[in-house]
């Protein structure tokens, strides 16, 4: 009898993939989900199919968290991207496997993409304490001022994610808004949500405050359309969009003016390409402080 | 208030010459490096605003003559762009060198058209539109040291709005870098201030421009609207209202457009309790009584430490009650007029709601001019921020004061608004400039001064003041494929 039990396989235990909103992991308050499959069709979980109301609470936790987190210091907000990738490190093997499964990747080309994707965490951890020297600077205006430039991030980002690149592509995107200092709602692809759903499980357990990244899973159409035209998000990444939505969201987003990112062309690599500066610069605004310098004349200082 | 009894300090008439500006009766649209009429023949009269006098008739620009102008700048892009830019360069610094030739012509003209003091045109607009060409004219041949790669392209054809308020300096911002750049251009300036940008067309004639490179289409809404839209235009600058913006920005929704908007302002100027107040108040009379407080950075909210009020209150009024008001050209004239009739039943519409809405109004004795478009440097307190003249921009010389105890509360009410382009910080102590400038959400902010302008010196909005930076190192990324 004890030698039948032992014959059995045991029965994993599945995970429940949850939203990461404000630091916790809410089911869709709609109650809904969606399944999602691999490449060939087999069901691999039932993912929530976040609602509008899921959006707008996101905005409420991104908002929230954007004080904290664009007033820590770069050299702190690079300590936390790179415990990010230490914590994607450790789970490098799940990440491969969810790789493999959502993009039909065999083993090592999906472990080729989370490498990838774990170095480029590491790549924007350097960026938080130099973005500012490249993109800022002295002005030598003429007249007796002191006037310098500086990035500032731009607040609370809505970012579509791509729906191909489920893992590479989606840290491609978000990593480089909050280096900055900015605050994500990010949509993770829509076919392929899960590698986003689980990054969620790392950033939280990475120092990163609660509500600096709020990942939804859902209808991309549905969840974008309240972001682009919420009068709180300041700015909206449109990667995931098609053509059609991309015009649509770029049209509402024109409603408080909001920073645009249209869909860029993809490098044929895959997102595997040395990215530069410009996710960064499309969230970043620029403030010019002027203030006299004064003078050391006989007549003391002057205004 | 020259004819103000009352004032401490009268002064004769020193009118500057108009004989130094020989103004056309008529003036066609500038395409192609020719002068010519609109397509479909219609005119319009530009006045001055002091005086209602028309002082030219000038072509319309309708839909043709933007695809006349558009075809033009296109053709003119391909050789213009493939020039080196060192030759690029010595055409701007050409017309840099007209512009300070021509700089009383133009000041007095700028001043006509307008309706601004000579004092400013003079002593701002002149020397800064000069000094931007001068600026981007040196970038022009060393754009691959600008942080953008080592050879960054041009986009094509700008199609660029602007405003009435700084005609001239407005068409500087737009056009030196986007020519320093190798792109070429067609500028609509404002229906109530065409003179200037065609005087400009004949500046680079004598610079000897090449013909398509800059078209200068005076005209409407309408025309600036179809230029937006042209197909064929690639880079769209637009400096202007906060709605017209939003329209440009669905415009352009799903295009490859390029895009720079500079909007709207509601500006706080903070004054803490331990600023040196005789400079806080001439900080004040700069930020909101500057070109009529007709600025979309104007300080034209002033936020003072409660402490103090009573004291910088009657400071400042005594100091308004020292401005001269009336002739433009006059040179002790501080406050000229009103750009149009319209500008001025908006500015006395929201006044009128400020009153209505429970602020109390306030101006110095003040006689207005019998005929022209005037209105008195006004100053309203116990306003609250529900108030539309706390939220709404006036553009206009019109002061909504209002009052904080905390550096906190400074910061909160500051930021208190859809706007971000500019503030201003008046204190002894540097740590709380750092600290209050930090955490302002405004794209420029003086401290301990207000109002300065430069062409090394990035300047753009926050929210929504736009975006895109016109100035500096940071104004080369709006014309280049990067």
């Amino acid at each position: 009898m004890s030698d039948k039990t032992e014959t059995v396989a045991r029965l994993s235990v599945f995970k429940t993939y949850k939203l990461y909103v404000g630091g916790k992991f809410p089911r869709s308050e709609s109650g809904r989900v969606y399944e999602v499959s691999d490449q060939k069709d087999k069901w691999l979980a039932n993912a929530p199919l976040a609602s509008r109301k899921d959006a707008r609470d996101a905005v409420v936790a991104a908002r929230k968290a954007f004080g904290a987190w664009s007033g820590a210091t770069a050299y702190n907000r690079g300590q936390i991207l790179y415990r990010v990738a230490e914590m994607l490190e450790g789970r490098r093997e799940q990440f491969v496997r969810e790789v493999a499964e959502a993009e039909g990747l065999s083993k090592s080309k999906a472990a080729a993409q989370v490498d990838a994707a774990i170095d480029r965490w590491v790549w924007y951890a350097g960026w938080t304490d130099k973005i500012a020297q490249v993109v800022g600077g002295g002005n030598p205006v003429a007249g007796p001022f002191f006037n310098l430039s500086s990035p500032e991030p731009t607040g609370v980002v809505a970012v579509l994610a791509p729906q191909e690149s489920s893992f590479l592509g989606l840290v491609s995107v978000i990593a480089p808004v909050i280096a900055t200092g900015n605050t994500a709602i990010v949509i993770a692809s829509e076919k392929s949500p899960l590698p986003a759903l689980s990054l969620g499980e790392v950033l939280a357990t990475s120092d990163l405050p609660g509500g600096v990244v709020n990942v939804l899973s859902g209808r991309t159409a549905e969840i974008a359309a309240p972001l682009a035209a919420h009068q709180d998000v300041n700015a909206i990444d449109l990667t995931g969009a098609d053509e059609t939505l991309a015009t649509e969201l770029e049209v509402a987003a024109a409603d408080n003016l909001k920073r645009v990112l249209r869909p860029q062309p993809v490098d044929n690599a895959g997102w595997s390409a040395d990215p530069g500066t410009g996710r960064m610069t499309a969230f970043l605004e620029t403030k010019t402080v002027w203030h006299p310098t004064g003078s050391l004349g006989a007549s003391g200082s002057a205004y | 208030m020259a004819s103000a009894s009352a004032s401490a300090f009268e002064y004769a008439p020193a009118p500057e010459s108009r004989s130094v500006v020989d103004i056309a009766p008529s003036y066609g649209l500038f395409i192609d490096g020719e002068f010519t009429e609109a397509a479909d023949g219609k005119v319009f009269k530009t006045v001055s605003p002091s005086t209602e006098e028309v002082l030219s008739e000038v072509a319309q620009a309708g839909a043709e003559d933007v695809e006349r102008a558009v075809k033009a700048a296109r053709k003119a892009f391909a050789s213009w762009s493939a020039l080196p830019g060192s030759e690029r360069a010595k055409y701007l610094f050409r017309i840099a060198r007209i512009i300070q030739e021509r700089s009383r012509e133009l000041a007095v003209l700028e001043t006509l058209d307008n309706g601004k003091p000579i004092k400013e045109t003079r002593d701002a607009d002149l020397p800064l539109v000069a000094a931007h060409f001068f600026y981007y004219a040196g970038w022009a041949d060393k754009l691959g040291h600008a942080g953008y790669g080592a050879n960054p392209r041009p986009l094509g054809v700008a199609g660029q709005v602007i405003p009435w308020n700084f005609p001239l300096l407005m068409l500087a911002w737009k056009i030196a870098p986007a020519l320093a750049t190798g792109n070429t251009v067609v500028l609509k300036p404002a229906e109530t201030t065409p003179l200037s940008a065609l005087f400009f067309a004949d500046i680079c004639r004598q610079a000897g421009l090449p013909k398509g490179v800059v078209n200068i289409l005076p005209g409407y809404g309408d025309a600036g609207a179809a230029l937006v839209a042209h197909p064929d235009v690639n880079k769209v600058a637009f400096t202007g209202s906060t709605a017209v913006g939003k329209e440009i920005a669905r415009t352009v929704a799903g295009t490859h457009k390029k895009v720079t908007l500079e909007l709207g302002g509601k500006g706080a100027n903070i004054v803490f309790d331990d600023a040196p107040i005789d400079q806080a108040v001439e900080g004040i009379v700069n930020g909101i009584f500057f070109n009529q407080g007709q600025v979309c950075c104007a300080g034209s909210r002033l936020l003072v430490q409660e402490s103090i009020e009573e004291e910088l209150l009657d400071s400042l009024k005594r100091r308004l009650s020292t401005l001269r008001l009336g002739d433009p050209l006059d040179k002790n004239t501080d406050i000229g007029a009103i750009n149009s009739a319209e500008q001025l039943a908006r500015i006395t519409s929201l006044v009128d709601a400020g009153q209505a809405e429970g602020a109390e109004r306030w101006s110095p004795a003040c006689e207005l001019p019998s005929s022209g478009y005037w209105f008195a440097p006004t100053l309203f307190t116990q306003v609250t921020q529900a108030h539309r003249i706390a939220r709404d921009e006036i553009f206009g010389p019109v002061l909504s004061v209002l009052t904080f105890r905390t550096p906190d509360e400074a910061v909160a009410k500051a930021n208190n608004t859809p706007y971000g382009l500019s503030a201003g910080i008046w204190t002894e102590k540097g740590s709380r400039i750092l600290a209050v400038a930090n955490k302002l959400r405004a794209g420029v902010i003086w401290s301990n001064t207000f109002n300065k302008f430069d062409p090394t010196s990035p300047f753009g909005g926050y929210k929504e003041s736009g975006f895109g930076r016109e100035g500096g190192r940071h104004g080369l990324e709006a014309y280049l494929d990067v």
